[in-house]
């Protein structure tokens, strides 16, 4: 296997992003003690542990909304220190939040071409300067925006201001978002908390989809654990910010320090 | 009785009697108000896309204004003959100054002082006036200026229109202010509802963390909002000054606007509009019908009474929603 010279080059099953002793605290806090774990390219990786373990801090470390105190991130080959989130999202990292971020005074239609931002390249002067080119462009994004807007079923509210939607639709304007950014990377923090469930059973259908078709690598934070043995390849688990497990579904489900964890036994 | 008669009564039947009077006074406080709305719409852009009470608006008006008669002053000296060409050079240098503050003042304010509480952000606008101060100070001196009204062909006179049996008097220059305000205003919308830019900007006055997410730089909208705010302060510069002339006394607008932010909300561009065209009217009804009643210096205060009176019986402002916490 080569070196990968040019970060396209990633196949299927090789390692797209490595996190290699992340440590972060807040104040006295340990959020994430030494975290060390793989993603692959093309697989669904799940993220899981009790409340507190470090599940979003650790997507927070990989998008850049916070800077590790040590350790680094290996993404498409590049290794970092410090990443911003500006960069995050120019390396091809999306993501959904636990607490739906949407711009809610925009449209259905407006968060997901907000997604297109880094993909309409053209300057700001230029785009003054010459409307025509730039209304052209539009045209060519909406017409992207369009087909997620129609692989997640949500046509009827194109036009919605998405502070009006019910939270599950919500959740589903915000998975078409990051979507509409193309990544190669999704995180997924908690994209079913708080559905009915017909609307898990949606979203479970739009994340296999996403993962089979695009071939969109995802790591997935869930609680609900029949979702995670479903739907993931492997699981990480993480407990007071330290990895206790790693490996396939059924694998983690029986290891004994999951259990204890999971149970509360002391440490 | 014949207190509450003078209050209550008295000031309609003289606005029925004399309607004329009454437009006239409208108009007045028309115009006044567009002024007030520019000023206010300039806090607004930046309070939305960054959450910073901007206490320096005041003074970028006067900066903008002395930076334009300066450059002219300079332009001329400098031999450029011809007036006119060098007016909108001048202009066209201000835009550029303009915009290098916007720029400055994103890498030496905002950007070192991210994530600290916004009265520290608050606080650093205070600093920013007084640099802005005494760099006006320094530059152009501290002696009003006479705005280059003609040499901008900006109009002067006036049309005295027969209506309602009196003469309405419509100076050139105020109906040049509303449209020029107008024109602003509408440009704005457009950019801010149609292109990339704008939705950009909408998404950062939404949520900070989700604009981050999709890739925008909060950096790049920061100077793109300070620097229409600097437009809008140049524009109401020149309208402003081309009544009275430039001085640093005009920054004291700022705190005319203040009342319009109360009742339009810190938030809505429409809020600001609106609410600094019925701030302006309601100055100039309240200063002509009431003043006498009350004596002098009703203008001083009259803009926040109004603010008041009209917040409690609408509290979340003219085009807030209500806001009902979740708990
Ligand atoms: N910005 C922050 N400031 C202070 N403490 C924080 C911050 N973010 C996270 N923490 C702390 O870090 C620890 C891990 O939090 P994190 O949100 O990553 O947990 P989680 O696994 O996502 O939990 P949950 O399942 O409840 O979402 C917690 O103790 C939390 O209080
Ligand atoms: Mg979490």
């Amino acid at each position: 296997m080569r070196a990968p010279s040019s970060p396209s080059e990633i196949a299927a099953g090789d390692v797209l992003l490595a996190a290699e002793n992340i440590s972060l605290s807040f104040g006295g806090v340990k959020a994430l003690t030494g975290v060390s774990f793989d993603i692959r390219k093309g697989e669904i990786r799940a993220i899981i542990g009790p409340n507190g373990a470090g599940k979003t801090s650790m997507l927070n470390v990989i998008n850049g909304f916070y800077q590790a105190d040590h350790g680094t991130i290996t993404f498409k080959g590049v290794r970092r220190g410090k990443m911003r989130p500006y960069e995050a999202a120019e390396f091809g990292i999306a993501r959904t939040f636990q607490n739906v971020a949407l711009f809610r005074g925009m449209s259905t239609l407006d968060n997901l071409m907000a997604g297109r931002t880094l993909k309409m390249r053209r300057s700001f002067f230029w785009h003054i300067l010459r409307h025509g080119p730039a209304l052209q462009e539009e045209v060519e994004h909406r017409r992207k925006v369009e087909e997620i807007i129609d692989f997640l079923e949500i046509p009827h509210i194109r036009r919605v201001p998405v502070g009006r939607l019910p939270y599950g639709l919500q959740k589903r304007v915000e998975l078409g978002r990051a979507l509409a950014m193309e990544p190669e990377l999704l995180l997924l923090d908690e994209p079913m908390a708080g559905m009915n469930l017909e609307e898990k059973e949606d979203m479970c259908r739009y994340i296999i989809d996403v993962n089979n078709h695009f071939g969109t690598t995802i790591a997935l934070i869930e609680h609900d654990m029949g979702v995670v043995m479903d739907l993931s390849d492997r699981v990480v688990v993480l407990d007071y910010g330290r990895k206790i497990a790693d490996g396939a579904p059924n694998q983690v489900k029986q290891d004994q320090a999951v259990i204890d964890a999971y149970l509360g036994v002391a440490h | 009785m014949d207190l509450l008669y003078k209050i209550f009564l008295d000031p309609f039947v003289q606005m029925g009697s004399a309607p004329d009077l009454l437009l006239q006074t409208l108009w007045e406080g028309l115009v006044g108000g567009v002024l007030y709305a520019l000023i206010a719409l300039g806090f607004v852009l930046i309070f939305k896309a960054s959450g910073v009470f901007n206490f320096a608006q005041g003074i970028m008006v006067v900066f903008a204004a002395l930076t334009l008669v300066g450059l002219f002053a300079l332009l001329t000296r400098v031999g450029v003959s011809n007036a006119h060409l060098a007016a909108f050079a001048a202009l066209g240098l201000t835009v550029v100054v303009m915009l290098g503050l916007a720029i400055a003042v994103e890498k030496l304010v905002l950007r070192p002082l991210v994530n600290q509480p916004d009265i520290i952000l608050f606080m650093a606008t205070f600093g920013l006036t007084y640099v802005l101060i005494g760099l006006g100070e320094l530059i152009f001196g501290g002696e009003p200026k006479v705005m280059i009204t003609n040499e901008l062909f900006l109009p002067r006179g006036a049309w005295d229109l027969e209506i309602f049996g009196g003469f309405v008097t419509f100076q050139h220059i105020d109906i040049a202010a509303a449209i020029i305000a107008s024109l602003m205003v509408a440009g704005l919308a457009v950019f801010f509802s149609k292109t990339r830019i704008g939705r950009a900007l909408r998404a950062v006055a939404d949520s900070h963390k989700a604009a981050l997410s999709v890739g925008i730089s909060l950096e790049q909208i920061w100077v793109i909002v300070w620097f229409a705010s600097g437009l809008v302060a140049l524009v109401t510069g020149i309208m402003w000054a081309a009544r009275s002339d430039v001085s640093f006394a005009l920054q004291i607008i700022a705190l005319r606007a203040l009342p319009v932010l109360i009742l339009g909300g810190f938030t809505s561009i429409p809020g600001a509009i609106v609410g600094g065209l019925i701030i302006g009217v309601g100055e100039k009804l309240g200063e002509f019908y009431w003043g006498p009643l009350l004596g002098g210096g009703i203008e001083s205060w009259l803009a926040y009474f109004i603010a008041l009176v009209f917040l409690l019986f609408r509290p979340q402002g003219l085009f807030g929603e209500k806001i009902i916490e979740r708990v």
